[in-house]
């Protein structure tokens, strides 16, 4: 408890900085800009970001980076709010409950509930970050490479088995990203693979270029193709602050969401987007009367809205302690931690304690912003929903490209991000969910990595996998969680979880 | 023959050519196998695309035998534009300057939307231009030259 505090403390010391505050805002409101605008998500904008964080100091590009992220949340429910499309992927289910309570004239209410919701599982789940991540990060100094190899493939199956869609056709995305991983020079022996003596090539595909060209550039084309419609409903948003009879209603919604976001963040594969549906589906599931439930229960804004940000914060769990990358985002996250320098892992917490402590409290302060201003700012943002795609995309397309040119300077990651650009877009057609494919593609080299040393210190033998307990724990995890899925009464069960009723 | 499950069929086409591509290319430009307990660099590669190569097959002939969506149509034009207006910029940016290079970019761009209105998507690539360099060149000083190169 009392080393807690001190780390807190710590955190505050770094956090409340005035470079610090002021890149945290930053971050909360590009995160919330980019929640509202449909059409480009927290991955596109990491990855578009990047690069300008090069000359910050690490501490501030990484909570800067965050507060993208879980600001985007806040700003999805805006949006999916006031006009029934949901500006961020976790705020699908947002859209049904509280569109329906903006036409009854009650959007100041679901938008409120919403933001404080949020806060409340912002809070908890930052809490539940500092609290756990020491103990956790204590386990994960145990690890040899043959317990990592088999944690990585347990977070993989994990990916898969959360991802919505064809599992078979998941396990094929993870196996390609793997693959498109291993580009580039073998560290073990310096020898330069897949490059097809391509000197660009040779450093490896960037995985800004593969984020921003499946995330970005695809979902461009494919809004296009779509067609643009957009109706506005803001006829009156009405007082923000919930009566006290909403809040009691609320309340209890709002902690179960909190819960159980705060559980699917931490598992691999899992983040914010499944955890808005499932706690939707768990308020449906519970209530006495579940009559209301699509035409304005407030209680449908409260679990989802907290869950999806309670989940974003302790996503970040695995990535500070074991430095594995439970979704599309954390990985980014590591890519930002290596431009930086910092290995990401357990040793982070011990060798750069500021770096975080800093964060976690950040967290926390981002998500005291993020209340204290959007509420007030709402206006504003109902004001940017009103540019048009047709304006709005070639502004996307700008940030992109500046982006990624500045990667390297050279012409060649933008044409390889406009390829993958492509690619992302068949895989959209071919109902192909790309993000299991963005964290096969993180996790292809440290894998190998891992799988390699793992079989040279067992001299070869493949059985160290299973006979170190730690290891084969976790393969009998994995294992255990494909067959389940493949069970066909779960496999049912896993489809309605998807489903927008 | 009428394809009974088209999206599945051509993810397993996809996820089999990739696959077994990548498998060929370590047979085929040599790269050292090694044994299991000093594994070279060919052998997590060969393994991982051949396992990919099965399982795209395997996706493939299963698609045979469910029922399944259409692929719809590709929508050609703004592939071709959104993509082209990138390559373009990303291949002129350095000759033309940022300035010019994020102009043309919205102006290309702008094709692949469904009207086309000159004057607004100049105006806008103005003002993103303008506005760019402010943040990126002047703001976070990014490399990028803001001129045509042949202006000195």
């Amino acid at each position: 408890m009392e080393a807690l505090l001190s780390n807190l403390a710590l955190g505050f010391s770094v956090a409340f900085t005035p470079e610090a505050l002021l890149y945290c805002l930053i971050g909360c409101l590009l995160g919330t800009l980019i929640g509202v605008l449909p059409g480009i998500g927290p991955v596109a904008t990491i990855a578009m970001l990047l690069p300008a964080t090069f000359t910050l100091a690490p501490e501030l590009s990484l909570i800067m980076l965050a507060g993208i992220y879980y600001g985007a949340q806040y700003g999805g429910s805006t949006t999916a709010i006031l006009v029934n499309i949901p500006g961020e992927s976790s705020s699908v289910v947002t859209a049904l409950d509280g569109y329906q309570m903006a036409r009854r004239g009650k959007a100041g209410t679901a938008l409120g509930i919403a933001a404080l919701g949020s806060f409340f599982a912002g809070c908890v789940a930052t809490l539940l970050l500092a609290a756990a991540a020491p103990p956790l990060a204590q386990i994960a100094f145990k690890f040899g490479p043959a317990e990592y190899f088999s944690l990585m493939t347990l977070g993989l199956i994990a990916a898969v088995v959360l991802a919505h869609g064809s599992v078979i056709k998941a396990i094929g995305m993870i196996l390609l990203g793997l693959l498109l991983g291993l580009v580039g020079t073998d560290v073990n022996s310096g020898m330069a693979r897949f490059n097809f003596s391509i000197p660009e090539l040779s450093d490896g595909i960037g995985f800004v270029a593969v984020a921003m060209g499946v995330f970005g550039f695809a979902e461009i084309i494919k809004n296009l193709e779509q067609g643009e419609e957009r109706e506005i409903f803001v006829n009156k948003v009405g007082r923000l602050l919930p009566s006290i009879q909403d809040m009691k209603e609320a309340f209890p919604a709002v902690l179960r969401g909190t819960g159980l976001g705060s559980l699917l963040g931490i598992l691999p594969g899992g983040g914010a987007v499944l955890a808005s549906f499932s706690a939707y589906t768990l308020e449906k599931k519970i209530a006495k009367d579940s009559s209301q439930f699509g035409k304005g229960d407030i209680r449908g804004v409260a679990a989802p809205e907290s869950a999806n940000n309670a989940a974003a914060q302790t996503s970040f769990i695995p990535l500070l302690t074991l430095g594995i990358p439970p979704n599309p985002v954390m990985a980014l996250m590591v890519g930002a931690m290596i431009i930086q320098g910092i290995q990401p892992g357990p040793q982070v917490m011990s060798e750069k304690p500021q770096l975080f402590w800093g964060m976690i409290v950040s967290m926390w302060i981002g998500n005291l912003m993020l209340v204290i201003l959007n509420l007030p700012l709402i206006g504003m943002w109902i004001k940017l929903l009103t540019v048009p795609y047709r304006l709005l995309y070639p502004a996307i397309l700008v940030f992109c490209c500046i982006g990624v040119y500045s990667l390297s300077n050279s012409p060649f990651d933008v044409v390889i991000t406009a390829g993958f650009g492509l690619v992302g877009y068949l895989f959209l057609k071919l109902d192909c969910e790309p993000a299991p494919l963005l964290l096969g593609f993180i996790l292809g080299p440290m894998m190998e990595e891992n799988l390699r040393r793992a079989m040279l210190l067992s001299r070869g033998d493949p059985l160290t996998f299973v006979t170190r307990p730690l290891s084969a724990t976790l393969l009998a995890i994995s294992l255990l969680l494909l067959i389940i899925i493949m069970l066909p009464a779960i496999r049912k069960k896993r489809e309605e979880a998807f489903v927008e009723d | 023959m009428q394809l009974r499950n088209p999206k599945d069929f051509w993810s397993g086409v996809m996820f089999a050519v990739i696959g077994f591509a990548f498998a060929i290319i370590v047979k085929l430009y040599e790269y050292p196998m090694g044994t299991a307990s000093r594994m070279g660099p060919g052998y997590f590669p060969f393994v991982l695309g051949n396992t990919l190569g099965v399982l795209g097959l395997v996706i493939l002939l299963k698609s045979l035998l469910t029922r399944g969506e259409r692929v719809s149509a590709l929508a050609w034009r703004p592939i071709v534009w959104i993509l082209g207006a990138v390559v373009v910029f990303g291949l002129t940016v350095k000759l033309i300057g940022l300035a010019l290079a994020i102009i043309v970019l919205v102006l290309i761009s702008a094709f692949g939307g469904h009207e086309f209105k000159l004057r607004e998507q100049l105006i806008a690539g103005v003002v993103l231009s303008i506005g760019s360099i402010a943040v990126f060149v002047y703001g976070l000083k990014l490399p990028f030259p803001i001129w045509p190169s042949f202006f000195g």
